[in-house]
């Protein structure tokens, strides 16, 4: 147990002098809390907008003025033919084009019927489904406007009927992104910190030829590992609290579950981050093979964690492959603690898998770990 | 110069020796792409919902069975009260709730007005949006179809023209995305990791006394992962064609010839971090920690940098990946030339040319 007190004074004593990595564990991650998790946002606004107006009719202009006044769009040029304007959708100043023809208002009153065409720059697919959306709204709100002002000179012989959906969002009424990204983003830069450096830092000693030393020493194995990953757990848990502490007093992040339960979710989570990092550096020789495989496991794991993409979107085979992804499982419980206000039962099956993979990787990672070269 | 060929020659050595990393450089770009390829994806599909039908009558079980039949969503059960919904959420495996009025067939023939609740649970906001979207898209064909025989009145039927992306595929968005992390990651950290090696284990002072100039030694450095990044870079655009039916509208050689300059920006990044430190591991971290969340966030891989708040839209001008994936997009996507991207490559050129100055004024030639 003395052993252990001296290794972890040890690693601490040698976090703590590499004066260039503290900000590095402390300032970036929480640094790019603020800001990135204000970029994280699915939220389509400002959308580019032109049109061209060839009817220039007082329906046509009341149309643009409906665009105009919408807080969605935000309406850059108008233009009189199309070359024009698709060789600004080109260059990217424009990504919604609306193209008013000649006649429009005449066949509306005349017909009552009419065209329009609308382009879209549909590259961002998903953005382009919800830009349609508004547009469809705009257009469909101009359309009953002209209906009731028109509708007395017409004879609607039978009434149609009407359903009136209502939405209602729960846990997030106003759909702020940041509620949702804010824990997310928090439990990933804990994850990738803690990772990162248990993973370089044993592959560190064997690099540098200090590996040796220590296992010549009577120092246990298991004596070792604790040893060497405990400081690891303390820093992760740090940077959650401040972490936290930042999203409460900064972004106002709803905590409705219990904290406690909370961290001490997290304790179990930290084992299975711990005990992956030092199976990598056991698997590997030097630190750049180490960070090459934490960086591929920690890319797979972020894109695939339901963080920034729903789960639900993914294949089967892609949902099931998610179910190895330790990240997955602390996105959902900070969310649903957090957000949802989930206790202890409703976290149970996550927390059982998190412990059981904890279990599997420290059984691996130990076994593994060799003190003779 | 045959000296130089000599040094080049020692660090392909390096690099090939190393049979681990050499696996993961290749092979890792490959099971990203391909991963990701299929997997993420920002539509939504099959997502799971509860009924709650408090009217059970034609009507409900009519636009019951037209949403269940839709691809985009799978009724997973009925809940009898609305007690059960708080329950459903908290547990998260549904995501919405619709939940019909009692009398609802009634209400619609009587008074011609019927009406139902969409709740999702909004802790996912872009879902959310979306489910109450499709579910009220299904819901209003199904009144058009009650509607049918009545005549509607001063129609404008707007034609949507999806342009450069016509089957809004996301995996067109993010093929280029992925590739740009991947070259930005991989060179930047492999020369920031290279160069502080050979600080940290001491065999730098002993390239620095060789008659190389230590402009050579940097080069030399450099040259071998050019090379890698660039084969990396062919085989991810192959991918992207044959796997995932990726249009090249454009000039495939331009698309080439970006991505080398876009490698290059990524190793000068790379070089600059590696005078700024002296051990692997705070040149790993800073490769890793500072510039993987601001290149997947700030680049416009995954999120529109439009609806950024402004501050943040003039920070993105700095991440060199945001350029790059604007110049990928236009060439793969648009099909536009040079004459369109010319300001982007300017950028990049600028970009370069500043990480390989800043590189050469802080670059010591002595160890302390």
């Amino acid at each position: 147990m003395k052993v252990i007190g001296y290794i972890i004074q040890k690693e601490f004593k040698q976090i703590f002098r590499n004066k260039g990595m503290l900000p590095i564990i402390f300032v970036l991650p929480l640094l790019q809390l603020l800001i990135l998790s204000n970029a994280a946002t699915y939220e389509v606004k400002n959308i580019l907008f032109a049109y061209i107006d060839e009817d220039r009719s007082a329906s046509s202009r009341e149309l643009i003025e409906k665009f105009n006044a919408s807080e969605y769009f935000d309406v850059k040029a108008s233009y009189v033919n199309y070359k024009q304007a698709s060789e600004a959708m080109l260059k990217g100043e424009v990504s919604v084009l609306l193209h008013i023809p000649q006649d429009f208002e005449r066949n509306l009153v005349r017909y009552k019927k009419t065209d329009l065409s609308i382009t879209i720059d549909a590259i961002d697919g998903a953005a382009a489904g919800v830009e349609s959306g508004y547009i469809n709204q705009i257009i469909q709100g101009f359309n009953k406007k002209i209906r009731l002002e028109l509708l007395s000179f017409s004879n609607g012989n039978s009434k149609p009927v009407r359903i009136e959906t209502i939405p209602s969002f729960w846990y997030n009424t106003t759909l702020d992104y940041k509620t949702f990204m804010v824990p997310g983003i928090l439990v990933l830069l804990v994850t990738m910190i803690t990772l990162f450096l248990s993973g370089m830092n044993i592959v560190r000693e064997k690099e540098i030829g200090t590996l040796e030393q220590i296992n010549v020493t009577p120092i246990r194995k298991g004596e070792f590992i604790i040893g060497k990953l405990f400081p690891f757990w303390v820093i992760g848990m740090g940077l959650l609290t401040i972490g936290l502490i930042l999203a409460k007093l900064i972004f106002n992040t709803p905590m409705l579950g219990s904290i406690g339960l909370l961290y001490f979710y997290t304790s179990f989570y930290l084992l299975v981050i711990l005990g992956m990092g030092l199976l990598i550096s056991n698997y590997t020789d030097t630190q750049q093979q180490a960070m090459f495989i934490a960086w591929f496991f920690v890319v797979i794991f972020i894109l695939m964690s339901g963080l920034f993409t729903p789960i639900e979107s993914m294949p089967k085979w892609a949902q099931w492959f998610t179910e190895l992804n330790p990240i997955k499982y602390f996105v959902e419980v900070v969310r649903m603690v957090m957000l949802k206000g989930a206790g202890f039962t409703d976290i149970l099956p996550q927390l059982i898998k998190t412990l059981a993979y904890a279990f599997v990787l420290n059984v691996l990672a130990v076994w593994s770990y060799k003190k003779v070269s | 110069m045959k000296r130089f060929l000599g040094f080049v020659r020692k660090e392909f050595y390096h690099i090939f020796r190393d049979k681990r990393s050499l696996f993961i450089l290749f092979g890792m770009p490959v099971a990203q792409i391909l991963l990701f390829g299929f997997a993420i994806t920002n539509e939504i599909n099959n997502v799971d919902i509860a009924v709650l039908n408090q009217s059970k009558d034609v009507n409900t079980q009519e636009i019951t069975q037209k949403i269940d039949a839709s691809k985009y969503f799978t009724i997973k059960r009925f809940l009898t009260s609305e007690k059960e919904i708080e329950e459903a959420f908290k547990k998260g495996d549904i995501k919405a709730v619709i939940n019909f009025e009692k009398d609802f067939s009634e209400h619609l023939i009587k008074e011609g007005q019927g009406s139902i609740q969409i709740l999702t649970d909004a802790t996912d906001p872009n879902t959310a949006s979306a489910i109450t979207n499709y579910i009220s898209s299904i819901i209003q064909s199904y009144q058009q179809q009650q509607n049918q025989g009545v005549q509607m009145d001063y129609q404008i039927h707007p034609e949507v023209r999806m342009v450069y992306n016509p089957e809004l595929k996301s995996v067109f968005m993010f093929v280029p995305g992925v590739m740009t992390i991947i070259l930005m990651l991989v060179s930047a950290m492999m020369t920031s990791i290279s160069i502080t090696r050979e600080k940290e284990l001491g065999t730098m002072e002993i390239l620095l006394v060789s008659p190389l100039s230590s402009f050579q030694v940097i080069v030399g450095k450099v040259v071998p992962y050019i090379f890698l990044s660039m084969i990396n870079a062919a085989i991810i655009i192959f991918l992207g064609i044959t796997v995932f039916k990726m249009p090249i509208a454009g000039n495939l050689i331009l698309l080439g010839l970006e991505s080398v300059l876009f490698i290059i920006t990524s190793l000068a990044l790379g070089i600059l971090i590696s005078t700024m430190v002296k051990t692997q591991q705070t040149a790993m971290m800073i490769s890793l920690m500072g510039l993987m969340l601001p290149v997947i966030l700030l680049s416009g891989f995954i999120f529109p940098i439009s609806s950024m708040p402004a501050p943040l839209q003039v920070i993105s001008n700095i991440v060199p990946a945001k350029w790059f994936i604007t110049i990928a997009k236009g060439i793969m996507l648009k099909g536009v030339g040079l004459g369109y991207l010319w300001k982007e490559t300017l950028i990049l050129i600028g970009m370069t040319v500043f990480f390989i100055a800043l590189s050469i004024k802080k670059y010591k030639i002595r160890l302390e």
